[in-house]
């Protein structure tokens, strides 16, 4: 009893609030979602999914409650147990989920589904949170990554051949803790860059320049790549002479090409881009060993490997990304219309949110979101619903929610004295952010459809479960935090 | 605190989430203050997606007759969330219906049991298949209930009353279809037997789609981007049918009145010329909105007009038998062309003979006239070849020699490659049939099964079997899978059946004689050399079936034909005829036994086997 108390005390009641406030907002979406003007059911019709989420969150506020009381040194201690376990449910589910709409994901026991998916990324969280939290470790190279990629990796791989890329594509924002924790931001702005590169290739791989000689998605990638090169070898090491060589070699090269052009001689000039490029290694190379300055190997090292990036983007997106995912990209770049396929729920789901204007159609008023058109507007596009019958002002707000909870979070996170509970919130922290970043990126048409829930708002027990279980844990944690002072 | 210079990290992660939170915010704003784009959205923002059916392929027969064709149809649909104001009386009036078929109609589209993809949203298919007569006048009027809408659709239309066993039908998707095949959907119509069904795929084509605009009420506001993203409909390829509906039709003719079918094959090419099964029915009745009020009285009718006799049902077949019997046996080695066995005609052991003749008889003789005891001398002593063995295995060997000569012909399993839908598997038992029957190994011998020699007994075969096996005798050693579909690759469907082209000509010769002196000399056709087999079997229905093997010319044959006419009494007596009428009129264009064809065409064995 005494425990319980002290947990009261000691639990973060704002957080909770948030939470709360977030669950509800859901569950009344969800009730306008599936909504029917004409067989209007109440809110608590257990046949109907409103009714449904009202038992999911009931239970998830049980099982919150529970975790609460659980000792919170047992979640440290239990962290591999819990991840081992976890493993051994997705190998299983692989074997014995039944076919959903192409995925082997759900384990039905009864009336009940569930998605291992979910308890993985709690138990693997956990299991980050150990690792990084031993006596002595710090995540300063490569080597000291390893253990945790493959923590990741593993139940990624999992995931992915269960047909969830999209739950299983959440994993990578493990990444965000990593650079909390050390890892160096270049890997960030490296990882931003490969994308960069490859939406480049992609767009403009099929539009031809120089008469049909180059494309200009491979020309402008090698740019990037070079411009890189420059700034970093004239601004960070201020090699400014070094630079302007390079520069001036590039742009003789250019003109000798374009000259060879007139002349008549025609050129392959995605192979010109790409040679310059990869000369500019060699060129570093030579800076290194000549001049012996450091690191310029690094730069060459950078520029080959991004140059077979890009050479092998359009391999990789034509030949390892499924039709349906390439369509799917394909239409968030204007590449293709598709008004009847993928480009349909995009664009639906925008017409909704944009017919909301400011205030909204009302409560239950949303005519876009019940015409049934756009699939899954109860779960991965619940967000409609909030954008056609609040408008921009609910909209707003329920992003400013959002955005306040991760914020707490991430206060929570840096007030931690043990190192486990740190990791641990902000393994929490950067699952929530990715989960919004790409669920209301997907439905405004700023990323390409991956099928992920909206946190707290989406249909669904097992994600409410899993979302819950996740902070909750935290909330556990946090609410030690006093007792690991003394 | 631990490592002080990572702690400022935590602002950069903020910072990140924060961006994007905020690029968020403004993407909403844009989208939902700024930009006109979606302001006009909340007018005109839905798609009404509106199916463009394709006319299905036409089918035509061998002479590029035109058989089965389309003419428009209609449904009225309804979308539930759009009507308003609605007159109920005065639209029952126009569309000519009740108000109780009105209000139940409602309840069965709004039954989510039944109609499973039920939307208010949606179209609804409120009455379907109507015809242009039906749909003129609604024409008119339906633009004053709003809600409701005319959709074009195609039904299916007949030259010619005949052949509807093997055209097959059309007929709303059964969920299991929809859950199989992503192209379908609710209240689509799909082949659903006969050729309509194997060649579905070929027929249906590709459903187009237009797409339309609508606003907020339901109202549509014209077509998306000016149609440039509709998907126009993709027209069914046609098909060219192996039939002769000339050949067809007389066929029906001469079966009205009686149970059974006919099959006629060409041997060279595997073609079926034709296929009757009768009773039988006319194809344009189980079309349009009579459809399912027909296929029930068609389903109830005991004479099971559904069943496609010529493929499905299953005889034995008498001694039509006795032609491939030789052949077995000869290529066996149980006798050889100068075999003699006696016959002691009505009180033969162990199976009298029917017919009068000399003894002993010859391989020749036998066949013509049908002679039994020397059947079961040939049979004797090809299975007893080597005698019984230890365990009989010696026994068992050669019977299993014999049954598999039997398959090689295509009796005792479906035509696996051909392209005919419904088919019987016929029967032919093999060894462990019989040790079950008998309960040992040892417990059965030639004379224990010895009505399989005459054809009777367990051994069961389907009409379309049987005209291969005259096209397999005719062709002197090999068939092509017979087939609907007039195409090369059909052609190309070659099957030897392990009887040496030696041991054919005799068995062609007997049958010869059986059209010239023998059991089927009412059919001989003057001018032609018929080769037939008659049949009378014995069964537990009534009279005996009346059967008919035979293919014409002997030499360079053009016709193989099988006739099964059922209770009727002796082979030669109706089923002989009917195949010699059907191929004097392949081979010379008409008929000359006028005397024969009226006889045929005015009997009436059965007055129940009418026809629809």
């Amino acid at each position: 009893m005494q425990n319980v108390t002290k947990i009261k005390f000691a639990l973060d009641w704002l957080t909770v609030a948030y939470y709360l406030i977030l669950v509800t907002m859901g569950w009344f979406s969800i009730y306008g979602a599936s909504y029917d003007l004409e067989n209007s059911t109440s809110i608590f019709d257990f046949s109907q999914r409103a009714g449904k989420q009202f038992i999911w969150i009931l239970t998830a506020l049980g099982i919150g409650g529970m975790l609460l009381l659980v000792e919170h040194r047992m979640y440290n201690l239990f962290a591999y147990v819990v991840y081992g376990a976890s493993i051994l449910l997705l190998i299983a589910t692989i074997f014995l989920a039944p076919d959903i709409k192409g995925s082997r994901s759900w384990l039905v026991l009864g009336p009940v589904s569930f998605q291992p998916a979910e308890l993985a990324k709690v138990a693997t969280s956990l299991t980050l949170a150990k690792i990084m939290s031993a006596y002595n470790y710090k995540l300063r190279s490569i080597k000291d990554m390893m253990p945790l990629l493959l923590v990741i990796f593993i139940p990624f791989a999992l995931i992915v051949l269960q047909k969830e890329t999209g739950s299983a594509l959440v994993f990578a924002a493990f990444f965000l803790v990593f650079y909390r924790e050390g890892m160096s931001g270049l890997i960030l702005l490296l990882g931003m860059l490969a994308v960069v590169l490859f939406v480049v290739v992609i767009r403009f791989g099929e539009v031809a320049i120089f008469g049909g000689q180059g494309s200009l998605g491979m020309i402008l990638a090698m740019g990037i790549i070079l411009i890189l090169e420059l700034i970093y070898i004239s601004f960070f090491r201020k090699h400014v002479k070094e630079a302007l060589w390079l520069l001036g070699g590039i742009t003789i090269i250019c003109l000798l090409c374009w000259g060879l052009n007139l002349a008549g001689l025609s050129l392959n000039y995605n192979y010109v881009a790409i040679c310059l490029t990869l000369a500019s290694c060699l060129y570093c190379l030579a800076i290194q060993v000549l001049l012996r300055h450091k690191a310029y190997w690094l730069i060459a090292l950078f520029a080959a490997v991004f140059v077979m990036f890009s050479f092998s983007s359009g391999y990789l997106f034509n030949k390892v990304l499924q039709p349906h995912q390439q369509m799917r990209i394909k239409v968030l770049l204007n590449m293709e219309d598709d008004p009847a396929g993928v480009g349909y729920n995009v664009n639906q789901s925008k017409i909704a949110i944009g017919s909301g204007g400011l205030y909204g159609k009302g409560f239950l008023n949303g005519t876009q979101t019940k015409l049934k058109y756009v699939p899954e507007q109860d779960t991965d596009f619940i967000f409609c619903t909030v954008g056609e019958e609040h408008g921009f002002v609910g909209s707003f707000l329920v992003l400013l929610i959002y955005w306040l909870f991760l914020m707490r979070i991430l206060t929570l996170a840096e007030r931690q004295r043990e190192a486990f509970s740190r990791v641990y919130a902000y393994c929490v922290a950067s699952i929530f952010f990715f989960h919004l970043l790409v669920n209301i990126g997907m439905v405004v048409g700023l990323i390409p459809v991956i099928g992920i829930p909206l946190p707290f708002f989406s249909y669904g027990g097992s994600s409410l479960w899993g979302f819950t279980i996740l902070l909750f844990i935290l909330l556990r944690l946090d609410a030690a935090r006093m007792e690991t002072m003394r | 605190m631990i490592n002080d210079t990572l702690q400022n990290r935590r602002y950069i992660i903020a910072v990140v989430i924060s961006a994007v939170v905020l690029i968020y915010i403004v993407r909403l704003f844009t989208i939902q203050i700024l930009d006109d784009k979606y302001k006009e959205g909340a007018e005109s923002n839905a798609f009404l997606y509106k199916t463009q059916y394709p006319p299905r392929g036409l089918i035509y027969d061998r002479n590029e007759k035109l058989l089965v064709y389309n003419k428009p149809a209609y449904d009225i649909m309804l979308i539930m969330r759009e009507i308003e104001n609605l007159d109920t009386l005065s639209l029952c009036k126009d569309l000519n219906i009740t108000r109780e078929y009105f209000a139940q109609r409602l309840i069965e589209i709004k039954d989510r049991k039944k109609n499973k993809g039920y939307s208010s949203y949606t179209p609804q298919v409120f009455m379907t298949q109507l015809s242009a007569e039906d749909i003129a006048t609604m024409q008119q009027f339906i633009y004053k209930y709003r809600g409701f809408y005319i959709q074009n659709r195609t039904l299916r239309e007949y030259s010619y009353p005949a052949a509807a066993h093997l055209l097959g039908s059309i007929g709303e998707v059964s969920p299991r279809m929809i859950a199989q095949d992503s192209y379908y959907k609710q209240g689509d119509y799909a082949g659903r037997d006969g050729i309509e069904y194997t060649y579905e795929k070929q027929l249906r084509g590709e459903k187009g789609v237009e797409i339309l605009l609508r606003d907020a009420k339901g109202r549509i506001k014209g077509r998306y981007e000016d149609g440039k993203k509709d998907l126009a409909p993709k027209i069914g390829s046609n098909l060219k049918l192996t039939i002769d509906i000339q050949l067809q039709m007389l066929g029906e003719k001469l079966m009205d009145g009686k149970m059974g079918s006919i099959v006629a094959i060409e041997p060279a090419t595997g073609e079926i010329l034709s296929l009757v099964s009768n009773p039988t029915f006319d194809p344009s009745i189980l079309v349009g909105r009579q459809r399912s009020e027909n296929y029930r009285k068609l389903v109830n009718d005991p004479m099971k007009p559904l069943l496609n006799r010529a493929t499905q049902a299953q005889y034995s077949p008498g001694s039509t038998f006795k032609p491939l019997q030789a052949l077995i046996c000869l290529q066996m080695g149980g006798i050889t062309e100068k075999s003699y066995f006696p016959c002691g005609g009505k009180g033969s052991l162990p199976i009298s003979c029917t017919h009068f003749h000399g003894s002993p008889v010859s391989l020749l003789n036998a066949i013509e006239q049908s002679c039994n005891p020397f059947f079961w001398g040939a049979f004797r002593s090809s299975l007893e070849k080597n005698g019984y063995g230890n365990e009989n295995v010696n026994f068992r060997e050669a019977y299993t020699a014999w049954s598999e000569g039997l398959k090689r012909f295509g009796l005792g399993k479906r035509f696996p490659d051909s392209d005919l839908y419904e088919q019987g598997r016929g029967y032919v038992p093999d060894t462990s049939f019989y040790d079950r029957s008998y309960l040992k190994k040892t417990a059965w011998r030639s004379l224990t099964i010895r009505s399989l020699a005459i054809g009777q007994g367990e051994i069961l075969v389907t009409p379309l079997q049987l005209a291969n096996v005259a096209a397999s005798i005719a062709n002197e050693g090999y068939y092509i899978t017979p087939h609907i579909n007039r195409s090369d690759s059909m052609r190309q469907r070659i099957h030897s059946v392990g009887v040496d082209k030696k041991h054919f000509q005799i068995v062609k010769e007997g049958m010869e004689r059986v059209s010239t002196f023998g059991t089927g000399r009412y059919a001989h056709i003057p001018g032609i050399a018929l080769c037939g087999k008659t049949g009378t079997v014995e069964n537990n229905h009534g009279k005996d079936h009346s059967l008919y093997i035979g293919f014409a010319p002997k030499d360079d044959p053009k016709i193989a034909v099988a006739v099964v006419v059922e209770n009727a009494g002796f082979g030669a007596t109706w089923a002989a005829p009917i195949a010699s009428l059907l191929i004097e009129q392949y081979l010379t264009g008409k008929i000359e036994r006028t005397w024969m064809l009226e006889h045929m065409l005015n009997t009436v064995l059965n007055p129940h086997a009418k026809r629809y």
